[in-house]
């Protein structure tokens, strides 16, 4: 099992790396995206995927048998939100970037002159 | 009494940097007014005197610590009376004649500020009881003289002259810091008390020559020694009372203090006798040399003191009995004729509006007031009786016969030179005083300056103590009797006379002034054969070639950051992943596939099912011509992963992913019509390099994370979470407890890291708005909106936003127990109103808020703050959760706490976070 999810992993990196070396910023953009995905994906996967247990305890506080690492879990949740604010951020800089050069070559940025 | 000396530094310091504003109301006799402090630390200095005898010595600690180990301490023996008194004295004569002397400039306040200052560093540097206070004094004389040299800062010449002297004793000070941190290392202390019979400890080190060598370069620097020397005449560019101070009683004094300081414990070995004595007697000769090649009275100045200096090294270098009270003297003696001849030279300047000595002519009468001092000064650095600087040179002459290094060559070095100082000496007089002849005449003379008592009496008076001490030497014979005792660990008896009767060294002292008057005689001869060779030193003039040193740096430099940041986003970010996977792989080598193919777990068919989904979605987004689909493919992935935490039983997290997937693709659709469209910008070229790069990052991240696995540092400490959630926190859902009360710090980090992300758009957007002239006309919304408004979808959605909010509130309070908690229930909560955004649009939103959302989000942040201060007020530490127990008759038992408030704390912000994201990039788009 592991070695189909690390598979998929590296796959989701090579992409999201390719997309974050295009000059079109909304490539950069989804790069941003795919990367953040595939990074909690890591560190979820480092709580380990034999047990799949959910993250509860029973009413005399005994885990379930075979449950998951509850705290890179935890460490995830947060980093999705994140991810959430950091996507709004970088697509509007972006945004912001087009509105202000007129280009979407980011090779432009170069260039600290406005239109 | 050593306390009221310390705590005058301060006081000093304080009321020198009032002077800006003081002179402003009282104008140059709050120089006057501010030289009471340093008159009365000289008293305080000479009262040391007695109470010290010959071998005691003071030391007082202040509570404060420069760095662990190492107190703001100070003390006073012989050595730093000596220093302080001279420093105090003339630092006194210099202010009332800086006060004068700067009478009516613009800007007197900054200059009495900083010269007050330079005192007090100075002072702190010879009264320093421990290395480290040591070094950070000397590196304050440093700095200071930086900005008294550059004073002139509208000059070109004094920021270059200025800028010089920094760079060059700032390596000194560079140097000194390791110097000490080294003896600190060894001796284990770095107080000087108890370093002084840690001699044998450092002496013997094998990191010696190390420790001797740095120690030499801080020397050198500071003392303007050969080849260092060129910073000082560059100084004379500073007004000349910074000059008389800075040669005669501080600054490059400071490295023969130094030397002096140190001697103990780390001098009288082979290289110190060897080296300083070297770089000393050059120094010493090239400086007379020089300075009669001059015509510019401060020059000339400039090249005796690198001469006296160099004098002063080489015989502290000698580092006998003899050659240190010789050191002592001889800078005493320096200090006094030196501090007055510039003063004098001010007056000069001032008067005639010149400094050349070939323009100056018949000024016995004109000069009046300081004439018998200038004559009097010239006697005592020409080395003749009945002046202490006869008293002096005889000492180092004597010093020179006992020592056993090449006795020989220092006499004949240290003769020219002092025939030179009589010719020099002899020189200045006569031009100044009966020479009736000039190449041009000076301006007319202005009369008022010398008769300024500000302006003669710091000739007067110095030149009356040169006088006085040359008739009774035996007043400083205590000094010099503790400070032996401190610096040579023997008592010694100075005894100090004017007349030894006929012996080597006065006839040594008759040669030198026969040789003096004959070098006089045939002065132009002398003067055309030093400018010949001036021409070819010139040639490689050292202030000139430090300087092209610096642009070549800098020209470097440049070109290197060039290269480095170069501008190109992409080369950054591909330097990154291909330093970062060549890191990787040196770790991870040798490879060992075998073991990262071997499967612990089963392989489950319907995730790979998954796997492969995703992966298709992943390469469809791609290679999609279109953003839309690129973005919707992206959203299988992202709805996947989602899939992923279910199936590994992370139901909140799968919850967080699938909302906020959704939210992103909400974003991404709202801008994305504004966004330009997919293009192919590189060329055929550098896209295959990039694949190939791409390629590479996927391999190793596969190989991380399947190398991952066997990574075991630390237990992981989830067993205790895991075994404590429902016995401590009262929860059963671990990784809510983890959120709000195990590892509450990081969570409130984290939602403080959602705030500034959600400011960060909001200032994005206000930047640029900035750039448009005035507000554009309002855009009329997308057309499918209009109809959608008008559909019961309206009322519909306003429903939703309620019975979310409901549902939020709901998962809030049953996360503990169950799947939801503060995350998720913000972004439901959210996700309500953006829904209700979409249709309405931005402004009936936030009416609809009514709450700001910035208000929302500081509401939320100070709810969790107020959730970890709330313990402290227990007595217990931030965050510790505090429990109210109840047994309600229905529900049976609840269990309130401030992880609640925590929580509450965290929905808040995440729900303030995600409406004014959407509401701010909504009012950008105009879909208001």
């Amino acid at each position: 099992m592991e070695l189909s999810i690390a598979i998929f992993i590296g796959i989701l990196y090579a992409c999201g790396v390719f997309l974050l070396l295009r000059r079109s910023i909304v490539k950069v953009i989804l790069g941003v995206f795919v990367l953040s995905n595939a990074t909690n994906l890591i560190i979820f996967l480092a709580g380990g995927v034999e047990r799949g247990g959910i993250g509860f305890v029973n009413e005399n506080g005994e885990p379930a048998a075979a449950m998951s690492d509850p705290l890179p879990q935890a460490l995830v949740l947060t980093a999705i939100v994140i991810g959430l604010g950091i996507a709004a951020y970088i697509l509007v800089l972006k945004y912001q970037y087009f509105k202000v050069t007129g280009t979407h070559d980011l090779d432009q940025l170069k260039n600290t002159e406005q239109k | 009494m050593i306390r009221t000396l310390v705590y005058l530094l301060p006081a000093l310091a304080l009321l020198g940097m009032l002077a800006p504003p003081m002179t402003r109301r009282l104008g140059h006799i709050y120089g006057v007014i501010l030289s009471a402090i340093p008159l009365l630390m000289m008293v305080l200095f000479l009262s040391f005197n007695t109470t010290l005898g010959d071998t005691q010595s003071v030391v007082y600690a202040t509570p404060w610590q420069l760095v662990p180990g190492a107190p703001l301490s100070f003390r006073i023996d012989g050595l730093s009376l000596i220093f302080g008194v001279m420093v105090s004295g003339i630092g006194f004569l210099v202010l009332n004649y800086a006060a004068g002397y700067m009478k009516g400039h613009a800007h007197i306040g900054r200059f009495l500020m900083l010269m007050t200052l330079f005192m007090v560093s100075m002072l702190g540097l010879v009264l320093s009881e421990n290395l480290i206070t040591l070094f950070f004094f000397w590196e304050l004389t440093s700095v200071i003289s930086f900005l008294l040299i550059g004073f002139d800062n509208h000059l070109e010449k004094a920021r270059k002259a200025a800028l010089q002297a920094l760079l060059i004793t700032a390596a000194g000070g560079l140097s000194l810091l390791f110097a000490f941190l080294l003896m600190g290392n060894i001796a284990g202390t770095y107080t000087i008390s108890e370093l002084l019979d840690k001699g044998p400890l450092i002496t013997h080190h094998h990191h010696y020559p190390l420790i001797f060598i740095l120690l030499a370069i801080a020397v050198f620097t500071k003392s303007a020694q050969f080849p260092f020397h060129f910073w000082l005449p560059g100084a004379m560019n500073a007004p000349t009372p910074v000059s008389a101070y800075l040669h005669s009683a501080t600054m490059v004094n400071a490295g023969v203090f130094l030397m002096l300081r140190v001697m103990p414990f780390a001098g009288d070995t082979m290289l110190w006798k060897t080296v300083f004595p070297i770089v000393g007697s050059v120094t010493m000769f090239v400086g007379a040399f020089l300075s009669f090649g001059e015509r510019d009275l401060k020059r000339i100045l400039a090249f005796t003191t690198i001469s006296a200096l160099g004098t002063m090294v080489l015989m502290a270098g000698l580092g006998t009995n003899a050659a240190t009270k010789a050191t002592l003297v001889f800078f005493v003696v320096h200090g006094l004729y030196k501090g007055a001849l510039f003063m004098i030279t001010g007056i000069i300047d001032k008067s005639t509006g010149t400094r050349d000595l070939m323009q100056l002519r018949q000024l016995w009468k004109p000069l009046r007031s300081v004439s018998g001092a200038t004559f009097i000064t010239l006697f005592s650095m020409a080395g003749l009786p009945p002046m202490l600087g006869f008293i002096g040179k005889e000492l180092i002459y004597g010093a020179k016969l006992q020592s056993g290094f090449f006795p020989e060559v220092m006499l004949m070095l240290g003769i020219g030179t002092n025939a030179l100082m009589v010719a020099i000496s002899i020189l200045i007089a006569y031009r100044l005083f009966w020479s009736r002849k000039a190449e041009v005449a000076p301006p007319p003379f202005k009369d008022k300056y010398p008769r300024l008592m500000l302006l003669w009496m710091g000739p007067v008076v110095l030149s009356a103590v040169s006088l006085l001490l040359g008739l009774t030497p035996n007043r400083i014979a205590r000094y010099l009797n503790n400070a032996i005792y401190h610096i040579r660990a023997i008592e010694y008896d100075a005894h100090l006379t004017l007349w030894h009767g006929f012996n080597a060294e006065l006839l040594l002292s008759i040669a030198t002034v026969t040789l003096g008057v004959v070098i006089f005689i045939y002065r132009e001869t002398v003067t055309r054969f030093i400018t010949r060779i001036n021409g070819v030193i010139n040639r490689y003039y050292l202030p000139d070639l430090f300087d092209k040193l610096i642009k070549g740096y800098v020209k470097v430099a440049a070109r290197q950051t060039n290269r480095i940041q170069h501008g190109y986003h992409r080369y950054y970010l591909m330097t990154f992943f291909l330093i970062a996977t060549g890191a990787m792989a040196v770790v991870l080598f040798p490879f060992e596939f075998e073991t990262w193919m071997t499967s612990a777990s089963p392989v489950k068919t319907h995730i790979v099912i998954l796997l492969a989904v995703m992966s298709l979605g992943m390469i469809y987004a791609m290679v999609s011509p279109s953003r839309l689909s690129a973005i919707l493919a992206l959203g299988i992935v992202g709805y996947g992963i989602g899939l992923l935490y279910l199936f590994f039983g992370a139901v909140d997290l799968a919850i967080t992913q699938f909302l906020v997937e959704t939210l992103i693709m909400v974003l991404f659709i709202l801008v994305i019509d504004y966004l330009p469209a997919f293009a192919s910008l590189s060329v055929r070229r550098s896209r295959r390099r990039d694949a190939i790069i791409a390629t590479v990052v996927g391999v190793f991240v596969t190989i991380v994370v399947l190398e991952a696995r066997f990574v075991n540092v630390v237990p992981p400490i989830s067993q205790f979470f895991i075994d404590h959630s429902l016995l401590k926190a009262f929860g059963h859902n671990i990784v809510n407890v983890i959120l709000v009360d195990f590892r509450a710090m990081d969570t409130l980090g984290e939602i403080t890291v959602l705030a500034l992300a959600a400011s960060g758009v909001v200032a994005l957007v206000n930047v640029g708005q900035k750039c448009q002239s005035g507000q554009s006309p309002m855009r009329i919304p997308p057309a499918d909106t209009q109809s959608l408004r008008t559909l019961i979808i309206a009322g519909v959605v306003t429903w939703i936003r309620r019975v979310l909010i409901v549902v939020a509130v709901w998962l809030l309070l049953r996360g503990h127990n169950a799947p939801g908690g503060g995350f998720i229930g913000g972004i439901i909560a959210a996700s309500g109103y953006v829904f209700y955004a979409i249709i309405f649009g931005s402004e009936p939103t936030r009416k609809k808020l009514r709450i700001p959302p910035f208000i929302i989000i500081g509401i939320g942040l100070g709810l969790s703050m107020l959730a970890g201060v709330l313990p402290m007020f227990m007595g217990e530490a931030m965050l510790t959760a505090q429990w109210l127990h109840l047994t309600l008759p229905m529900a049976g038992e609840l269990h309130l706490g401030t992880p609640l408030l925590f929580d509450t704390g965290v929905m808040l912000v995440v729900f303030g976070m995600i409406n004014a994201i959407v509401l701010t990039i909504m009012n950008v788009l105009k879909w208001n």
